[in-house]
């Protein structure tokens, strides 16, 4: 922190040196007081988030992903801990002198200012120039695919539309980062996904970094680069979609996005990074294992359902080497796409297991018949000791 | 069951619209009963501004004549009283506006220690009996040393005003979006600019109304402005004067024409509102 690159401030225009975070956090933390009692929001958190980055926060509510968002923005200080925006110390500067800008849940428009009025506001405090100022709105509201709008007020407009002014509106003026807070919430299905494919072309178009609010797990492995999962004032895991979906480090994460399959047992033998979990004399999980693990630990492991092959009849497992798992159907659900079948299986779990609807053919099983499950072992992933 | 459904719409029709005949004819009656109460009183001194009366005393109907309305400030003290009380009016709502604004947008937007015993004595000002209030400021002027006037009348019109200002505008501003005022904050604007280029414009329509409403309450006071007075004379002070030797015509036309911007005032706001509602 004593560092000259900390401690002085940069002028707006020189661009940050290469390396330097777009966003840090050290050892910020974030505690309320409720009836006379603190309550911590955001535990100790250290976080980087690159430049140009899309950045998500994921986690359901109260998990102190928006308080996380607040204090980047300026509107809660926190109790603990330094924040850095391109490397300067702004825990104490107020959110209007900070230079990012917030897409707000609730768009918080200016009923008062039509289009063109809303865009310019952050332009004007600034004092840039009347002729800039109209060419940088003009441009901006192109990008959104608002021109000709400019003269409505925000009642006149849709919900949509109104989502594209309130990004306009902060996007206008060229902030270091921009953050959203659940801003396509309130917006129906249909246009929720046209606006993400949106919000992912405008980030490429504008190379600005962008942090992302969401309880909505899908929206952030769409769009992100990099997704903080939450819970509890705690980031339980920070990686890429894929290393969260596909190696989740924590039940919670592996519940949170999307369905796991998640199994307990003692490790019967370790042989060639693959622990053996036996649960009756043909049942059992192969899953890698960190080299750390003995047998006799106690593991959990998650299975994603549509790595899980359905048999009606005993597999030929024993080639493969991989997990087999027999059960009895309990449910199927068409949906289209797939047919999701629950099994309750040897290991004591409920498995669910989504298939494919690839040809029009019948369902594999109905409910209550005797089914094996399989999967190879790379398909197991271990979350826990 | 079927014939049951078929049944119900040919049944529904033929029902419906006598009642609402019925109904209606009961509730109009009704509502014109309501007007003709309202409006009578104020028909009648509209009528007898009207008035051919040749002496002060205009309680008889003698012959309609315009003369009144040319003869508008002829008596010096009624026209002084109303100038008085309308400089009053003036000053008194703009000091209560101001003052009220703030108080209702403190109330409204911040948890303070003692918000709660502020809105208990704004309730108190607004429920306490008029006289009760005006005994209490003469004592407190008499036992200043303060003497009675305009400036006084002014200050005990601000007193009462200024709950009815800030209760309209705590009504707003508890139902502004406060994010609308952090986004502003967000796009770099001081809280001074926040509240004046934004929080203010929002709230202007609650501020304009706390403004009208205390300058309807000074301009027709009678109880807190006679305790306050001393030796000023106001328009309802002049009337109470002179109903004992006679109300002069000219006191019906003032009457009528206070009215009459009253009534153009609301007829406005009513435009006003109804063509931003309607662009929604």
């Amino acid at each position: 922190m004593t560092t000259p690159q900390h401690s002085v401030a940069r002028p707006r225009t020189t661009a940050p040196a290469a390396g330097t975070p777009a966003i840090e956090f050290a050892g910020v933390l974030k505690n309320y007081l409720s009836h006379g009692e603190t309550v911590p929001a955001v535990k100790r958190t250290d976080l980087a988030i690159a430049q140009g980055e899309f950045f998500s926060l994921l986690g359901p509510s109260g998990c102190g992903k928006t308080t996380t968002m607040r204090m980047i923005a300026g509107f809660e200080e926190p109790t603990a801990g330094t924040v850095f925006l391109d490397g300067k110390d702004v825990t104490h500067v107020s959110a209007n002198k900070r230079d990012v800008n917030m897409v707000f849940q609730s768009y918080a428009l200016f009923p008062h200012l039509n289009t063109y009025q809303n865009v310019a506001f952050g332009l004007e405090r600034k004092k840039t120039g009347k002729d800039e100022i109209k060419r940088r709105v003009g441009e901006i509201l192109e990008i959104v695919s608002l021109t000709g709008m400019e003269k409505r007020s925000p009642r006149e407009m849709s919900g949509g539309q109104q989502q594209r002014v309130a990004l306009a509106r902060a996007l206008v003026n060229r902030p270091r980062a921009l953050l959203l807070d659940e801003p396509l919430g309130a917006l129906d299905l249909k246009l929720r996904q046209q606006m993400q494919i949106e919000l992912k072309r405008i980030q490429r178009e504008v190379g600005i970094t962008f942090v992302y609010v969401t309880h909505d797990q899908g929206e952030a492995l769409t769009m992100s680069d990099r997704i903080a999962v939450m819970n509890a004032g705690v980031i339980e895991q920070l990686g890429s979609p894929r290393e969260i979906y596909e190696k989740p480090a924590s039940r919670f994460v592996a519940g949170f996005i999307g369905t796991s399959n998640i199994v307990d047992g003692r490790v019967e033998r370790v042989e060639g990074g693959l622990g053996l979990l036996s649960y009756t004399a043909q049942d059992r999980v192969v899953v890698p294992v960190e080299d750390a693990v003995r047998s006799g630990d106690k593991v959990e492991v998650s299975i994603r359902p549509e790595k899980i092959d359905l048999h009606r009849g005993v597999p030929p497992v024993t080639a493969t080497g991989g997990s087999v798992l027999s059960g009895t159907v309990t449910e199927v659900v068409y949906h289209g796409t797939s047919t999701n079948y629950t099994v309750a299986t040897a290991a004591g779990a409920d498995f669910t297991v989504f298939d494919q609807n690839a040809s029009n053919a019948d369902d594999l099983a109905d409910r209550g018949d005797r089914v094996y499950l399989t999967w190879a072992p790379q398909h197991s992933y271990m979350i826990g000791v | 069951m079927t014939t049951q459904t078929l049944d119900r719409p040919t049944q529904a029709p033929s029902l419906k619209p006598r009642r609402r005949i019925t109904g209606a004819g009961f509730m109009h009656g009704y509502v014109w009963l309501i007007i003709a109460w309202l409006v009578l009183p104020i028909a009648v001194m509209i009528a007898f501004g009207f008035n051919d009366t040749p002496g002060r005393y205009n309680q008889e109907w003698v012959g309609f004549t315009f003369k009144w309305y040319g003869k508008l400030f002829e008596l010096s003290n009624l026209t002084q009283a109303l100038v008085t009380s309308i400089l009053i009016a003036i000053v008194s709502s703009l000091l209560a506006g101001a003052l009220g604004t703030g108080i209702g947008y403190a109330l409204g937007r911040y948890r303070f220690r003692g918000a709660g015993s502020l809105n208990l004595i704004m309730f108190a000002t607004i429920s306490s009996p008029e006289l009760i209030m005006g005994a209490s400021l003469l004592t407190l002027f008499a036992s200043l040393q303060v003497g009675l006037g305009a400036v006084t009348i002014t200050i005990a019109h601000v007193m009462f005003s200024i709950s009815f200002v800030a209760t309209v505008v705590r009504a707003r501003v508890m139902t502004l979006d406060r994010s609308v005022e952090e986004a502003a904050a967000d796009l770099g604007a001081t809280p001074w600019v926040t509240f004046w280029k934004i929080t203010f414009p929002i709230i202007l329509p609650a501020v304009f109304s706390g403004v009208l409403l205390a300058f309807a309450l000074s301009i027709d006071d009678f109880i807190v402005t006679n305790f306050t007075a001393g030796t000023t004379e106001t328009f309802p002070l002049f009337i109470w004067g002179a109903t004992r030797v006679g109300i002069p015509p000219q006191v019906n036309v003032m009457g009528t024409l206070i009215f009459a911007t009253g009534v153009l005032f609301a007829v406005v706001t009513n435009i006003r509102s109804r063509r931003t509602t309607k662009t929604d």
